[in-house]
């Protein structure tokens, strides 16, 4: 599946657009930035303007793709929901187009709309970053998982490159409100792609049926103790109380049913890579001894972030390395 | 006005069981004479169309239709949406009231139906079937069937409360129209924008059930069973825009029940699948959405077997800047007027093995007997002469860049068609050549 002609190159929408062969080389293009001096590093996009567009608040994503914009030299500008022309009412077509005027070459797009980068990416005709959107997607975040996990569990050097056997006999369970995570639906739809069995663990009313059929290797377990035993990566996700609208979840049977707790994971999974895609709430999803915890690689997972956006800004914007 | 002599076609008028070589005379608007291939040599017309090769028919009659007008006329008008319709075939189309004001009184009914909104074909309307379709005070339903009602409608929005929908339906059997009905629980569909299931799953979407659709359905059903019983009365539910297997089942079962109920099917409904969606096209959302596979296949079973009854396309133009947007802020609808003929053949008789007949039938015939109109969708002596000339076997593709509506919004541009109107004759005038 390749990244339609309707989209400028470098966009990254969705993890469906990119090939093994595309994962590879953002994988391979990580490895070789983070090897630079800082100094030559800087100089890759110097003079390039890069735009952050951001709908919902964002600690981690936002400072990390900034990060890496900067890191590379690039110009950025923020233009956040608060006191801008969006709080006004302008479509997204509008100030994407604004943003192009104003020279922006590439637009990293936070919204809470699933699809709204795809609008953003056909009106403006330029790369755009989808940095989460809605419920759908968050392909830099699985992008940076995968780092994770091939760093942990085969070192460095695997890291630095992918084929579609890379993970065989690797299993991943992503535990907690998938159907509102987009971090879920990116992660289940690459890493099988590269040889990982993935399953979703959840009750029913965060983890409909319907996610099995996501795409090959994707399953459901709904028993958490049973899908630790058979994974080499626990993937926890948030509670996200702010989605749960309508639906009546009692949270001390979550707690019981499916936190990552520490004689869980020691009974079940004693050598797990535990990650979550933060922000974390400790005590409910995940205990904050595991958290902390020899197996857990959360903080590893931002630092990857880092290394990993500045590969896809690099890609974006075509620079000369 | 002028007389029209049409020869060499194939006439296709399921009403009088004609499916034969005939010649027809066109004179004051209706139809004059329907004779056998040359006996009207002798007549003498202002113009003679040459049907050689094509189908002549009753023109089509869309019973759902969106014109925009009043309130919202830069998406359509009543004059620039009617020409599409003659484009499409149609001679006849029903106008839905979620107008701005919503079409609920005999002083905006009147306006609409006034000859100053340029209407090219004959315009009919379903006043709206609660005041301001807010669901709970019925409008006057014996003062606006006098006005020229068609039938009783809050369109976009479904009669939700019982007892509403109960008065309604009986207030309409009294006045003898239809109440259209859209099946949709909105208590279950806050939110949503497109179906239920797995691509609404990948897509991060939330999704309409089936069930939010074919609930409503069911508790119509269970007011006609009621209202016959209790009260004597014989009302007539219309289901608009059917989308879900369970619903058409509810429908099929209420038939053979003796029920008095009726349903259109919309031409997306049994052409697309709810994969058209792709990257969030705004152009595939539509309400009620596009469905699975199954759906799609029930929809075609039941125009195929007779549940039924009509084809309407639900024609709702929206104007670009208001499909330029992220999928869940973008209105529902499309525009069809000009694509429902090709999508017909294409997928019902080419696809399906439907007849020209009954193709006709489902788009013609049947939606005059809905809205009950005399001298219309038949072709007999006497009638209206409203008329449709197509080549069936005509090939083509849609380019939405030359319709005649005011909007673009369609999933089928550039999508294949079959059969291409050459001429629509309303009331004995040549509205539309292809």
């Amino acid at each position: 599946m390749t990244l339609s002609t309707r989209y400028a190159a470098g966009s990254l929408l969705s993890v469906r657009d990119l090939s093994v062969t595309d994962v590879s080389s953002v994988l391979e293009l990580a490895a070789r930035l983070e090897k630079m001096e800082a100094a030559e590093r800087a100089r890759i996009l110097s003079g390039r303007t890069v735009a952050l567009l951001f709908y919902e608040s964002s600690t981690r994503t936002r400072t990390s793709f900034e990060l890496a914009a900067k890191s590379l030299g690039a110009t950025t500008t923020l233009v956040s929901d608060k006191s801008s022309s969006i709080e006004k009412g302008e479509s997204l077509k509008d100030t994407g187009l604004t943003l192009r005027a104003l020279g922006a070459e590439c637009i990293i797009l936070r919204h809470p709309a699933s699809g709204a980068p795809f609008v953003l990416a056909r009106e403006t005709g330029l790369p755009v970053l989808n940095a989460g959107d809605g419920m759908h997607e968050h392909p830099s975040q699985a992008l940076l998982d995968l780092r994770t996990i091939l760093t942990r569990l085969h070192g460095t050097q695997a890291a630095a490159g992918v084929t579609a056997d890379s993970l065989k006999g690797v299993t991943v369970v992503i535990t907690g409100d998938i159907l509102h995570s987009r971090v879920a639906r990116s992660n289940a739809l690459l890493l099988p792609r590269l040889g990982a069995r993935v399953i979703l663990c959840g009750p029913e009313k965060l983890l409909p049926q319907e996610a099995a059929e996501l795409g090959p290797g994707v399953e459901i377990e709904r028993d958490f103790d049973r899908a630790l035993r058979q994974s080499q990566v626990a993937m926890m996700l948030r509670i996200q109380k702010e989605r749960l609208a309508g639906l009546e979840l009692d949270l001390g049977d979550y707690i019981e049913r499916y936190q990552l707790n520490g004689e869980r994971l020691a009974a079940t999974a004693p050598k797990a890579l535990v990650m979550h895609p933060g922000p974390m709430i400790r005590g409910l999803e995940i205990a904050g001894d595991v958290a902390d915890g020899t197996q857990s690689a959360i903080e590893e997972q931002v630092a990857h972030g880092l290394r990993v956006r500045s590969a896809l800004l690099v890609r974006a914007l075509d620079g000369n390395i | 006005m002028s007389d029209i002599l049409i020869f060499g076609g194939r006439l296709i008028d399921p009403a009088n069981h004609i499916d034969a070589p005939r010649d027809l005379l066109l004179r004051d608007g209706h139809v004059a004479a329907v004779e056998a291939p040359g006996a009207l040599r002798g007549a003498t017309a202002a113009e003679t169309i040459d049907a050689t090769g094509m189908i002549v028919a009753p023109g089509l009659i869309d019973v759902h239709v969106h014109l925009r007008e009043p309130g919202q006329t830069y998406k359509e008008t009543i004059a620039t949406g009617t020409r599409a319709a003659a484009a499409g075939g149609f001679t006849s189309v029903v106008a839905m009231p979620n107008t701005v004001p919503v079409n609920d009184t005999v002083a905006k009914l009147e306006w609409m139906l006034d000859a100053a909104r340029d209407p090219a074909i004959k315009l009919f309307a379903m006043p709206a079937a609660t005041v301001g379709s807010m669901g709970a005070e019925l409008t006057d339903f014996d003062a606006l069937r006098t006005a020229g009602a068609v039938g009783f409608t809050d369109d976009g929005k479904p009669v939700l409360e019982d007892h509403v929908m109960r008065a309604a339906l009986v207030a309409a059997a009294r006045a003898e129209v239809p109440v259209s009905q859209h099946a949709e629980d909105t208590r279950l569909t806050g939110g949503c924008s497109m179906n239920a299931g797995a691509v609404a799953f990948r897509l991060g979407l939330r999704g309409m059930t089936v069930e939010a659709e074919s609930r409503i359905v069911e508790r119509d059903l269970q007011l006609l069973r009621d209202i016959e019983k209790k009260e004597g009365l014989r009302p007539h539910l219309h289901v608009q825009h059917v989308s879900t297997a369970r619903a058409m089942q509810a429908i099929r079962a209420a038939k053979q029940e003796g029920l008095h109920v009726t349903c259109e099917v919309a031409p997306h409904h049994f052409t697309l699948m709810d994969e058209a969606i792709g990257d969030y096209d705004t152009h595939a959302k539509m309400n009620p959405p596009l469905r699975v596979e199954a759906d799609r296949a029930a929809m075609v079973a039941a125009l195929v077997d007779g549940t039924a009854d009509c084809i309407a396309t639900d024609h709702a133009p929206h104007a670009a800047h208001e499909k330029e947007q992220e999928f869940e802020r973008a209105p529902n609808g499309i525009t069809g007027l000009e694509t429902a003929l090709g999508l017909a053949l294409r997928v019902l008789h080419r696809g399906q093995g439907l007849s020209l007949s009954r193709i006709v039938s489902l788009m013609s015939t049947t939606p005059a007997e809905i809205i009950r109109v005399a001298g219309r969708g038949a072709l007999g002596r006497g009638h209206f002469a409203d008329i449709v000339i197509f080549d069936a076997g005509a090939e083509w593709h849609y380019d939405a860049k030359t319709t005649l509506s005011k909007s673009h919004n369609t999933p089928f541009d550039g999508a294949a068609m079959l059969g291409k109107v050459k001429a629509t004759i309303s009331e004995g005038r040549i509205v539309y050549r292809g």
